[in-house]
């Protein structure tokens, strides 16, 4: 039916029609839903079941797993969160009835320690007799009152995952990323289509990906208004004006993400970006450890308050909860919507490699150079004694593996068949330098929590220079070997 | 370990032409391919090694106030010559570029010929005078200013070197036509100082 559709309105958009302009919005619909009507007809082309449309899609499926584990966990760790705050102000309700602050009828803040009762008594005009509870605020949780979803009562995270709120979850974390993601695939596609219709151009499906991938590395907190001005500078600056897809040197998502990481630094670092709910701040996983160490695994603890400034006021301190391992692997922490689990990234690796997109010698040098350069930090660390040297230096290879955003960027980031090197030998020196870089960027600079991001930008500065050296060698060689 | 980290802040930490984006004129133009900006950037490795130490020496011994107090005059250990330093620092750096063009001329006739006019340019190359300035700001020793010039060298030699990889991988690529040629360049640049934004606060 929607190919009859598409048959009927083809006239209007090709040459001659009336909206000849538009032809390449049309081209792109028609593309995305079925196989491309040019086939290869004569002998002289090579042939291969992978175009560049299937090359995409396959992208799209193996990032399947990362995104529900980007929904679910933005759903499960604000859901948490809401929870204990109203654990705690229905606790603190029960103890001290009379210590609230209600403030104009605004918000009702409640305490969570014993130091706000202090402030009641200079403000018992305004105590209520009423007690009430925390209650998140804003468009999301009316829709989800509206559609009746429960978000106030988060168990464990494996009991949530196998268990009907799982509904909950992912309805709250879909709030989070379906926005960001609509930003970007109409900001981003809009910029897409007005080069493609300037510049004579098809829209390319590479541009789904870029879509995809952008908003998957964003904390969830992000405004949307620089969701939209990063993916505009990344399809513009970053690959249109280097003539669309296949054409740039950076990885396009990376370079939206690092130029809005720059430019607008608080919202995209810090304590207060990683978890969804308004006024939490809690340290993502890595910033724990360059602060405390591996002690910092067993407290990681976050506040929720409200207000800002001297104003805000703590109303709940979250249990310390302790991050092991295997939680750290599965993906349960705070973290860019995207990158917190390596487990999905895992399952993404596996389909990228076997479906011969993704390359395993990328992938499989960047754990390398990652895992040598951090057991060096560590021997460093353990033989200058550790509080000599940064707390970075004591995280094990294991650990750099599963914190922050490494499988994400390794599996999806690092593998971008445009920017990386395209020669084997290439592909082993250009995986070895992110790893490496990774772990100096993490390790060795304070300015950076988070270094895979950055290493893999470098790494792309430099593919095409390892790129030559390789060829060089080869001629070389065969210079030589034709020679004798 | 201070000499190893001097060198790898200044070769990437404060990358002359992504950091400071000093001498641009030469690293915009001689970086159309791959082996030119190599011979430029070894070219300028060797300069930069030689001349920020000579420079050192001369601004230590001769130029800075108080320098000449050795002369055991205390007239001469009364001078203050430092206002002569631009002037100075380019003509050590002329003439260090000038015996480095017969040294590739006797040499190295192949890439003496490649480099061509931009061998002469270096003398002008701002990222030179900017190197020695830098060290003469910043206060090193003899030893570290061996150490800075080369390792700022190997810094731009890098940059220049990457950059060259680049726009030979984008040669044919569809830059919109307003934009061809240098202005491709410029913005290649921009986004290669993005990548280069790993090592600032180290």
């Amino acid at each position: 039916m929607i190919r009859k559709l598409l048959d009927s309105i083809h006239p209007m958009f090709a040459k001659g029609g009336k909206f000849e302009k538009l032809y390449p919005l049309y081209e792109a619909q028609d593309t995305f839903l079925y196989t491309p009507g040019e086939v290869t007809e004569g002998s002289t082309h090579v042939r291969d079941s992978l175009d560049l449309k299937r090359m995409m899609t396959m992208v799209i499926i193996a990032l399947g797993p990362c995104i529900f584990f980007a929904l679910y966990n933005t759903g499960w760790q604000s859901n948490k969160i809401i929870s204990e705050a109203i654990a705690a102000s229905k606790a603190a309700s029960a103890d001290t009835p009379t210590s609230f602050i209600q403030d104009e009828g605004e918000n009702t803040t409640s305490d969570g320690g014993p130091e706000a009762i202090d402030d009641s008594g200079t403000d018992t005009a305004n105590t209520a007799a009423t007690p009430e509870v925390f209650k998140p605020e804003g468009w999301r949780y009316t829709v989800m009152d509206w559609l009746g979803v429960d978000y106030t009562q988060a168990t464990t995270f494996y009991g949530d995952l196998f268990s009907t709120r799982i509904i909950g979850c992912m309805i709250h974390g879909l709030l989070f990323f379906l926005p960001v993601y609509i930003v970007c695939m109409a900001v981003g596609g809009t910029c897409e289509l007005i080069f493609s219709i300037i510049r004579g151009h098809e829209i390319n499906e590479g541009f789904l990906v870029t879509g995809m991938l952008f908003p998957l590395t964003l904390p969830p907190s992000i405004p949307l208004w620089e969701v939209g001005l990063g993916i505009a500078f990344g399809v513009i600056i970053g690959k249109e004006i280097f003539g669309g897809t296949g054409m740039n040197f950076l990885n396009i998502a990376l370079t939206a993400r690092a130029f809005l990481y720059f430019s607008h630094a608080p919202e995209m670092s810090g304590m207060k970006v990683w978890t969804g709910v308004d006024g939490y701040s809690g340290a993502t996983s890595l910033g724990a450890w360059a602060e405390e160490g591996a002690a910092g695994m067993n407290s990681l603890s976050g506040s929720v308050s409200i207000g800002s400034g001297k104003q805000a006021e703590v109303i709940a301190e979250s249990i310390p909860n302790s991050l092991s391992w295997f939680n750290a692997f599965i993906g349960n922490m705070h973290g860019s919507m995207g990158e917190t689990s390596t487990f999905a990234c895992l399952l993404g690796a596996v389909i990228l490699i076997g479906a011969g997109i993704g390359s395993w010698r990328i992938m499989a040098s960047i754990v390398a150079g990652m895992a040598i350069f951090s057991v060096l930090l560590n021997v460093i660390s353990t033989s200058f004694g550790a509080e000599n040297v940064p707390a970075m230096f004591s995280m094990g290879p294991q650990w750099h593996l599963v914190l922050g955003g490494f499988g994400f960027g390794t599996v999806f980031m690092a593998t971008d068949p445009v920017s990386a090197s395209m020669t084997n030998k290439g592909k082993y020196i250009y995986g070895f330098l992110i790893g490496f870089m990774t772990v100096l960027v993490r390790c060795v600079n304070p300015a950076f929590p988070e270094g895979i991001m950055l290493a893999i930008l470098f790494a792309n500065v430099f593919a095409p220079l390892i790129d030559f050296f390789v060829v060089q060698a080869n001629v070389k060689r065969r210079m030589a070997y034709s020679a004798t | 370990m201070d000499y190893i980290s001097l060198f790898l802040r200044s070769a990437f930490v404060e990358n002359l032409a992504l950091t400071y984006f000093l001498g641009m004129c030469t690293f915009l133009a001689v970086s159309k391919n791959v082996k030119t900006a190599l011979g430029l950037g070894v070219a300028v490795i060797v300069i930069q090694t030689i001349t920020i130490p000579v420079n050192n020496l001369l601004y230590e011994f001769i130029l800075k106030a108080g320098a000449l107090s050795w002369t055991g005059s205390s007239y001469m250990g009364d001078l203050d010559l430092s206002y002569l330093g631009y002037i100075s620092y380019i003509g050590t750096i002329a003439a260090m570029v000038q015996m480095l063009e017969m040294v590739l001329d006797r040499f190295f006739p192949a890439l003496y010929n490649t480099l061509g006019i931009f061998l002469p340019l270096i003398t002008v190359n701002c990222a030179i005078l900017g190197g020695t300035l830098f060290m003469v700001e910043r206060e090193y020793d003899f030893a570290e200013a061996c150490v800075f010039g080369l390792g700022s060298g190997v810094g731009w030699a890098l940059a220049i070197a990457a950059l060259a990889g680049i726009r030979e991988k984008i040669r044919y690529s569809d830059v919109p036509a307003g934009l061809r040629g240098l202005g491709i360049t410029f913005v290649t640049v921009g986004l290669m100082a993005l990548g280069f934004m790993a090592f600032s606060g180290v």
